[in-house]
């Protein structure tokens, strides 16, 4: 019982003295799950490459959840770095000022592909925006009228596709990638399919106008998944006919259960996303407090090293991961940005 | 009329047994028995039919999880590539930045007959061997620089989708293109396997290794180390706090409004979402208290004020359940209050207040709600040498693992439920242990 109270009161009186702030000696990251692996990568191969530095901590919970915790305030209860895979907003800019997080240093890390993929035993699968539109919207144009998607199968969209019942599985709207989705895909399939036109003539606010564009049917052939990919993986798995969104490191690394789709023709690789021919992706950030810069450890080469052609480049491990390099100049302009302490 | 049905029987009854008509409720009686009876053993053939799909699944995917495919070559350790110029004497860092996976690369290279010019050939090499070798072989050259210059024969871990191929995970029956390994590696990964330098051992990394991004040097043992912490942390304060709280609600405190309204308050807390005290964590100990995020110590606390309710509540139950005949005794032979709570009614009540709590250890250990908001699901590689470092809990490295891309880590998801079902059954025999010792002094 003795030994009990003791224990209990050195648990105390040491919880007591963590109170008096310890500074930190590991870098710490939050933000994006689909950046979370390419933070994985470059937070290991640093410690591995500076073995005087811990290897930084890394919380997923998304890009929001991020950028929130990253704007809780300064000082070392704090995180360092959000990893997100949009731009940051300015309301979100807005709440980092009111809670003292006045400079915040943005890093473009490269390029991620959005792709389609159904089972590996289905036939080759070739994608318009116009036809994923006509097969995923809520509302379709049909003889000139705005009325509730009619169609059940996509051989019904584009008698070119199979004769198989729609079934996309989608991401959910919490995550980064369906506002890419939006607006790659839907946005654009409305205007080919004229729809936009139907709907301009039926509401008169641009923002309506848009919200009508990507709202999405919700008679349950398509799905929103709030998981990670490797819930669509599954959904596909049961659904063999099923189409699902996936990010192109994620389809690399399950390309013999998984069979891409051709957006406007272009296969989804590195080469066809660096170029800009293949149309959906996106570039990931991470952003940086200025004013943890100098103290906490390794935060600086910390940021250095994931900005160095040996992480970011187009030969590195992140490349091979499914990463697409951003040009030469772009990469370049990147650092000099983060060494000239350029701030938002 | 009933006169008239009952003395005919009454006097059957008399005159000779005739069973018939006694048998007729309970034929019925017995017949609602044997259905009752088959309902229970239904729900237990029900709940064993899942058990044993949930186990089947789990070992079936995970048993390949606790072996690794390593590669044991010579390696030769070239001065030509760790140190050049000879200036290790003077210049240490350069043992720490040499060039060890062309090191490892080469060894395997030679083994395999791939000449030193052949680009793509050495590529295919490379992505045979995991990136966890430069650690592995600057460990050995830091440990004994004298080795540089020699041959030494190394095991080391081989690519995670070389290990997967190995497995039979990968379908190699689909074009090359569409998959991992190629088939060159897939040829020299049998010939390896025949000649035996590429073999299946235990995976000791799968409990000492930290989180990694390469799934053949990923393992538990800094979620192990976080959940110990942690359930050493809620052992250590919600078992006295716990047990303090409910002796005196249920021997010393009054019986009035107040003491009815906090135990209403603490059946309350015990159903409330695991999120909530999450957010409290949040906000008391981290962003008030100042303590360090993602520390084992916050994600201990916060499991505390979680098991408090549970150990509170089944504390109180066996101390009603120890008969009052006891406590008059104590009283009765002088004893004072607080000598008749300790040294009769706790003891008594010690198998149930002991099972309560290992019932909310248990509940504690699995989870990861309240663990998100603190930032305890985070990637964490290094070992934590103290609760106040940084650390994960196996749940949350399940879940991590489940998000993972690789195809390796689908067996490692698997390996690590298997390594917390065992954790989980050593928690639970030790709480029979602990209660049959307590349970001979009655």
């Amino acid at each position: 019982m003795k030994s009990l109270k003791l224990t209990v009161a050195a648990l105390v009186a040491s919880a007591a003295f963590a109170g008096v702030a310890v500074a930190r000696d590991q870098v710490q990251i939050a933000g994006s799950s689909t950046v979370l692996p390419y933070a994985k990568i470059v937070a290991e191969t640093f410690a591995e490459t500076y073995p005087d530095f811990k290897t930084p901590i890394v919380e997923s919970g998304g890009s929001s959840g991020g950028l929130k915790e990253f704007c809780k305030g300064v000082g070392p209860n704090t995180i360092d770095v959000a990893n997100s895979s949009r731009p940051i907003k300015e309301s979100e800019v807005e709440a980092c000022k009111a809670a003292g997080v006045t400079e915040i240093q943005e890093v473009k890390i490269g390029y991620d592909g959005i792709v389609f993929a159904t089972d590996s035993g289905n036939a080759d699968l070739k994608l318009v925006p116009k036809d994923l539109y006509l097969g995923l919207a809520a509302e379709v144009v049909v003889d000139g009228k705005l009325v509730a998607n009619p169609y059940k199968k996509w051989s019904e969209v584009n008698k070119d596709l199979p004769d198989a019942e729609i079934a996309a599985y989608i991401p959910g709207e919490k995550h980064g990638t369906r506002e890419v989705f939006e607006e790659k895909i839907l946005a654009a399939g409305c205007k080919d399919a004229g729809a936009l036109d139907a709907i301009k003539a039926a509401v008169s606010d641009e923002k309506e106008q848009h919200a009508k564009c990507v709202a999405v049917r919700k008679d349950g052939l398509a799905v929103d998944i709030d998981g990670d990919y490797t819930e669509t993986l599954a959904r596909i798995a049961a659904n063999k006919s099923g189409i699902g969104v996936f990010g192109l490191s994620f389809y690399e690394n399950n390309a013999d259960k998984l069979k891409v789709a051709t957006v406007n023709g272009i296969v989804p690789s590195t080469e066809t996303i660096a170029s800009g021919e293949y149309p959906v992706s996106r570039p990931l950030f991470f952003y940086v407090k200025k004013a943890h810069l100098g103290v906490i450890p390794g935060l600086k080469e910390y940021v250095e090293f994931f900005t160095s052609d040996d992480m970011i480049g187009p030969d590195s491990p992140l490349a091979e991961y499914g990463l697409v390099a951003a040009p030469e100049a772009e990469r370049e302009e990147i650092r000099k940005a983060f060494a000239d302490g350029k701030i938002m | 009329m009933s006169q008239v049905s009952t003395s005919p029987s009454m006097a059957a009854v008399g005159a000779s047994a005739k069973p018939e008509r006694r048998d007729i409720g309970l034929r019925g009686r017995y017949a609602a028995e044997r259905r009752f009876r088959f309902y229970g053993m239904a729900a237990i053939a029900f709940g064993l039919l899942f058990l044993f799909l949930l186990l089947f699944s789990v070992v079936s995917k995970g048993y390949t999880a606790f072996q690794q495919t390593m590669i044991t070559i010579p390696v030769e350790f070239s001065q030509q590539i760790i140190d050049k110029n000879n200036e290790r004497a003077t210049n240490p860092q350069k043992l720490v930045t040499a060039n060890y996976p062309v090191v490892a690369r080469n060894a395997l290279a030679k083994v395999l007959g791939v000449s030193e010019d052949d680009r793509a050939g050495l590529k295919a090499v490379n992505g045979m061997i995991s990136d966890s070798v430069r650690v592995q072989l600057r460990n050995l050259v830091t440990a004994d620089p004298s080795i540089i210059g020699t041959t030494q024969k190394v095991t080391f871990l081989a690519h995670g989708d070389l290990d997967s191929a190995f497995k039979g995970q990968i379908d190699l029956s689909v074009p090359e293109t569409n998959r991992k390994v190629s088939d060159k590696q897939v040829g020299w990964m049998n010939q390896l396997a025949e000649s035996g330098a590429l073999s299946k051992h235990f995976n000791t990394g799968l409990f000492t290794n930290g989180a990694s991004s390469r799934p053949e040097a990923a393992g538990v043992g800094v979620a192990l180390i976080g959940s110990l912490y942690m359930m050493l942390i809620v052992l250590v304060l919600s078992l006295p706090i716990g047990v303090a709280a409910s002796i005196y609600l249920e021997e010393f405190a009054p019986k009035n409004r107040f003491t009815d309204l906090i135990e209403v308050n603490i059946n309350n807390l015990a159903a409330v979402p695991s999120i909530v005290y999450g957010l409290l964590g949040l906000a008391v100990f981290i962003n008030f208290a100042g303590f360090p995020r993602s520390a084992a110590l916050v994600g201990g606390l916060v499991l505390t004020l979680m098991t408090l309710p549970t150990i509170i509540i089944a504390t109180r139950a066996a101390l009603k359940a120890v008969p009052p005949s006891i406590r008059a005794a104590a009283l009765g032979l002088g004893a004072s209050k607080m000598q008749t709570v300790f040294h009769h009614v706790l003891p008594l009540a010690m198998p149930g207040i002991l099972t309560g709590t290992i019932i909310g250890l248990a509940h504690a250990l699995g989870e990861t709600a309240p663990l998100l908001l603190i930032g305890m699901v985070a990637f964490v590689a290094d070992v934590p040498a103290t609760p106040m470092d940084p650390a994960t809990a196996l749940p949350v490295q399940i879940y991590m693992w489940a998000n993972e891309a690789e195809r390796a880590f689908v067996e490692r998801t698997s390996g690590a439920i298997i390594v917390l079902l065992i954790f989980l059954i050593l928690m639970n025999v030790g709480a029979i242990l602990l209660r049959r010792r307590f349970e001979r002094r009655w």
